[in-house]
Order: structure tokens, then sequence, then C-alpha cells
């Protein structure tokens, strides 16, 4: 795993996004730490998965610099940002014949030879990533065989084994019933705490975000508040931003 | 519980029907030689000079002509296939087929208007051919560098496809009936048109991208995931979707410049290899694949020879049910 000597992973300096002529962000300033699960939340069409993209390296239309891990994104190489990261996506691939384990272990793609070759450190990371999303027993399973909930989870097992300290998901809940939805959150809780990673997931799921997340990464249009959860709670924006007009 | 089967018994098993086909394939043809014969002319034992010569410059050519056209189009179908996530996808998508048969249609449709006879000449031919996919290729490629959606490219190179087809329909309305009927024969493919001496060419060109399509085994099997996921774990996708580009056109390419387009196996094949094994690896899909892909087209050569069929009509009947079948599995 790349440490950095300074716990901030995710620093945006004098970030700003758009989408076609939208403008989306401007003028971020914060950062998001090690240890710490960070809820990503905001309203429909406010940039959501657009600023994870962006983190991710998948979108590099934007102004200022991300830096993970101490590093420009667009100074790092491809196999270096994918030391650093590590990406969740949305919605499901349908691939036929293959075992979540061989699933699981493409997230060692940065650490393994040309022909990807696991070695038995890799095999181990594998297990271990198995292991800790709950689903050790699942290994030998065909992929296409899983429900929503237990894909969701080897898809985290994939980005855990990939052994980035910054592990970054887009609505990972969307596809879940509610108790999967805490279940998955709680896993993602203890992810950050037990391995120290920064996590930092968008969900539509206000009160489970507030629950369960340590802090709460509010997009409201341009600015980004980015704080503890009970700052943000405290400071009405939420309120305001997702009051129903009954 | 998914079952595998053994990998390794299921390559001894493939390559021992390969060899067996091929053989097979060798004592099939118009003029009957007995096994023992046939035999005898391979390993160098005591048989007629004839049959010598029926064995080893026409029947051995044109069966390496078939083991060269099924491995590398079912090689380059399954890279065409995880490359644009479509199980529909084939050696011909990105046009390679269209632009070989744009360079064979001006060369033997367009050269006899200006007077220049182009018939009997294979070795053009081909080469045209190749400049024809070539060109599609580079030009699909430089679109591809710069357009990030991989469906735009797939619908570009569909496009490309049919404004080829209806330039080479207009050749085809202009052209005199001889040089028209060739071109149609071209079209319905043929594995006994290649000499020795252009085998070498054949042969070497599909290496070449063989080896690629290994080099590039842990790119594809990143972009199983789809490229979003490919490039996070580090694939520099644009580099990979190059040399994916460039081995699918030195092998479907190649083999079409001299062999004519030959449907269906590209497309059908890669999914019998993924059946066979049960397995979506491409460390054991490229070559299972390239051996499904042998073996069919021996046994369509040796079907094709039986009944004096074109290729493509064999290659069509036997390919078409198994491509009915996977829209139907994944309805």
């Amino acid at each position: 795993m790349i440490m950095s000597d300074d716990n901030r992973l995710i620093q945006f300096k004098d970030f700003g996004i758009g989408f076609g002529s939208r403008r989306l962000l401007s003028d971020v300033n914060t950062s998001m730490c090690g240890s710490t699960l960070t809820a990503l939340i905001g309203r429909n069409g406010t940039g959501k998965s657009t600023l994870l993209r962006a983190i991710a390296g998948l979108n590099t239309n934007y102004q200022g610099v991300i830096e993970v891990c101490g590093r420009d994104l667009h100074k790092a190489s491809p196999a270096l940002v994918a030391r650093s990261l590590s990406f969740v996506s949305t919605g499901r691939q349908r691939i036929a014949a293959m075992r979540c384990r061989d699933i699981v272990a493409m997230g060692r793609a940065p650490y393994t030879n040309w022909i990807g070759r696991l070695s038995a450190a890799d095999n181990e990371a594998v297990d271990t990533a198995l292991a800790d999303v709950g689903m050790a027993e699942y290994g030998m399973r065909d992929i296409d065989t899983l429900s929503d909930g237990e894909y969701q989870r080897i898809m985290i097992a994939r980005a855990l084994a990939q052994d980035t300290p910054v592990l970054l998901l887009d609505e990972p809940t969307s596809f879940l019933d509610i108790p999967n939805r805490y279940a998955l959150c709680k896993l993602l809780a203890d992810l950050a705490h037990r391995r120290n990673k920064c996590v930092l997931f968008s969900t539509h799921e206000l009160d489970i975000a507030v629950k369960l997340a340590d802090a709460l990464a509010l997009i409201n249009p341009p600015h980004l508040e980015n704080g503890p959860v009970q700052a943000i709670t405290e400071s009405g924006v939420i309120e305001r931003l997702f009051a129903c007009p009954v | 519980m998914a079952m595998r089967r053994s990998a390794p018994l299921l390559f001894v098993v493939l390559t021992v029907v390969v060899l067996a086909l091929f053989v097979l394939d060798l004592a099939t043809g118009s003029v009957d030689l007995s096994v023992g014969d046939v035999w005898a002319a391979i390993t160098g034992g005591d048989c007629p000079e004839a049959t010598r010569r029926i064995v080893i410059d026409i029947r051995m050519c044109k069966a390496v002509a078939a083991v060269l056209v099924g491995g590398a189009l079912t090689v380059s179908g399954l890279q065409m296939q995880t490359l644009f996530r479509n199980p529909l996808a084939g050696p011909y998508v990105l046009g390679i087929s269209s632009g070989a048969s744009l360079g064979v249609a001006v060369f033997m449709l367009g050269a006899p208007m200006l007077g220049v006879s182009a018939l009997g000449n294979e070795l053009g031919t081909a080469g045209m051919a190749w400049i024809g996919s070539a060109l599609v290729l580079v030009m699909i490629g430089a679109l591809a560098h710069r357009i990030r959606d991989i469906m735009v490219i797939l619908i570009l190179g569909m496009m490309f496809s049919s404004a080829i087809a209806a330039v080479v329909q207009i050749l085809q309305y202009l052209s005199n009936e001889e040089s028209l009927k060739s071109y149609v024969v071209w079209t319905m493919g043929s594995l006994g048109e290649v000499t020795w001496s252009q085998m070498t060419v054949m042969g070497t060109a599909v290496a070449v991208g063989l080896v690629l399509a290994v080099v590039t085994v842990k790119s594809l099997n990143m972009l199983l995931l789809g490229e979003e996921y490919a490039r996070t774990m580090g694939l520099d996708v644009r580099r990979s979707r190059t040399l994916l580009f460039l081995s699918t056109t030195l092998l479907a390419g190649t083999v079409t410049a001299f062999c004519g387009p030959i449907g269906f196996i590209g497309l059908a094949m890669p999914h019998v290899a993924r059946l066979i094994f049960n397995n979506s690896d491409h460390r054991i899909l490229v070559p299972g694949a390239f051996l499904a892909g042998v073996a069919v087209m021996l046994v369509c050569d040796i079907v094709a020879k039986q009944f004096a069929f074109p290729i493509n009509a064999v290659t069509a009947l036997l390919g078409i049910p198994v491509v009915v079948w996977i829209v139907l599995k994944n309805r």
C-alpha cells in the first residue's frame, strides 16, 4: 500500500468541474482523510458521479488539482494511480463463465506480471479481500449466479484486493433492499476504520449517511461542504437543499 | 456451483482432434487416396509421385490455409467480443472485410474499366485486399484514439462498412460480366488459391498477430469488466486498443486478403471455446479459441470438398445455428 506521511489522502486545490456548459463545482479546497468513511450526498444532477469519476481519473476535464496520496493525478502514471485508488462503479456487468475469485483477483492487476500470474501473496490478498466482505464461501461461484447485494460485495472485494489507501464507490447501495443497504454501509465504515482507508461513497440515503458515515461531503452547488457529520447536519444546509415541497 | 473442466486435458483433446482432422482433410478430395498413402506422403514414406504431389502441393497447402484462417478469425473474433463487450461482435465488426472487398473491387472491377486486366493476378488481389482492410483499420484506429466511448466506435465501424458496400455496389453495377463473376467468386471465399510462397507471407503476418494476441491477454481480462474498471486498475486503455486493433488487422485482414471474407467462424467459435472451457480467462481462451477455430475450419473444408461447395456457404450453415443459440441464450 502506498502511504503518505500526511493523512489527507484526497486533496482538492482550487478544484472546479462542469458538465457541458453547466458549472457543477468551483473553488473547492478541501480534503478527505484516512480511516474515514465519507458519504457524498447531493441532489440529482449536482455532480456526485462526475466528482467521483474525476477523482478516479476517469474524467480529466476539470480545473485545479486533485491530489491522491499526495500526488497530482494528472501527472501520475495509470499504474501508479491504480495503486493509490480503487473504484467501484454503479450497475452490473454481465460476464459469462467467471468465478467470483477470478473477478476479485483482477484487482491484483497493478501488481501482477504481463500475463497476470498470481503470486502466493496475490492469492492471499484475494482470500483476505473475500473474507473482509464476508464472501469467503463464494470464491468458486459463478459471478452470474449472485444476487445484486452479493455482486456488489464481490466488486468491493475486487477493490480491496487492489490494496489502495483510497476507495471510491458510486452509489453502492442503489440496487439493494434496506437491510442490505445498512449492512453494506456498515461494512464500508468497518473497512475504513480497520484498514485505515479513505472511503468515499455517493448515496441518496441521507439517513444511512448520517447514521453510519464519519463525514459528509455535501454538494451545495457550486460548493462542496465537507466536514464531520455533526457539523454538516447542524449547519442546516441539508434541510434547505432537501426540503420537500409538500 | 460451476464445474470447471481440466483445461490441460481439454487442450490435449483439442490438439488430438485438430491433428486427426488435419490428416482427414488431407485424405479428402476429388481424387480418392487411401489414408495409408496420405500418411506415407506426409512422412516421406513409399508412395507414387503423383500422390505426393496432390497431398503436399495441393491438399497440404489448402489444409494449412484452413488452419491459419480458422485460428486467426476466431482469435480476432474473441478480441473484438471482449473489447466491445458484445457477444455478436466478430472479426469483421470494424469493417475489415468491407475494406478488403473495396480493395478487391477496385482491383478486379475498377481496373478493367481503365483498360487494365487484373484477372488471374492473385497476389495483386491479396495485396489490394490487405491495403483496403488496413486503410479502414487505420481510419477507425485514428477515430478511436479521439473517441472514448467504444460503442461509438462500433457504430462508426458499421456505418463505414455500409458506405463501402455502397461504393462496391456502384463498381459492380458498372463492371463487365467477366470481372463481376470473378469478384463474386472472391466474396464466396476460397482456401485453394494460396500457393506455398504466398503462405509464408500469410503465415508470418498471422504469427505476428497471434504474438500480439498473447501479449494482450492481461488487457483483455481487465477489459472484461469494462474500460472504466480496466482504467482504474492501471490499464492504458488507448494503448491496449491500438495493440488489439493491430492484432486483429494482422489476423483477420491477412486471411481475408488471401482467402476472401469467411463468415461466421470468427463470430461463433469464441462462444464455442467459452462453452468448452467454461471460462472467460483469456489465458485459456486465446489458445482454446485458436484450436476450436482450427478444428471447425478443417471440418468446413472437408465438407466443402466433399460436396464441392464454396467454403463461405459451409461456414455460414455451420456457424449460424451457433449464433442463433447465443442470441436465444442471451435473451
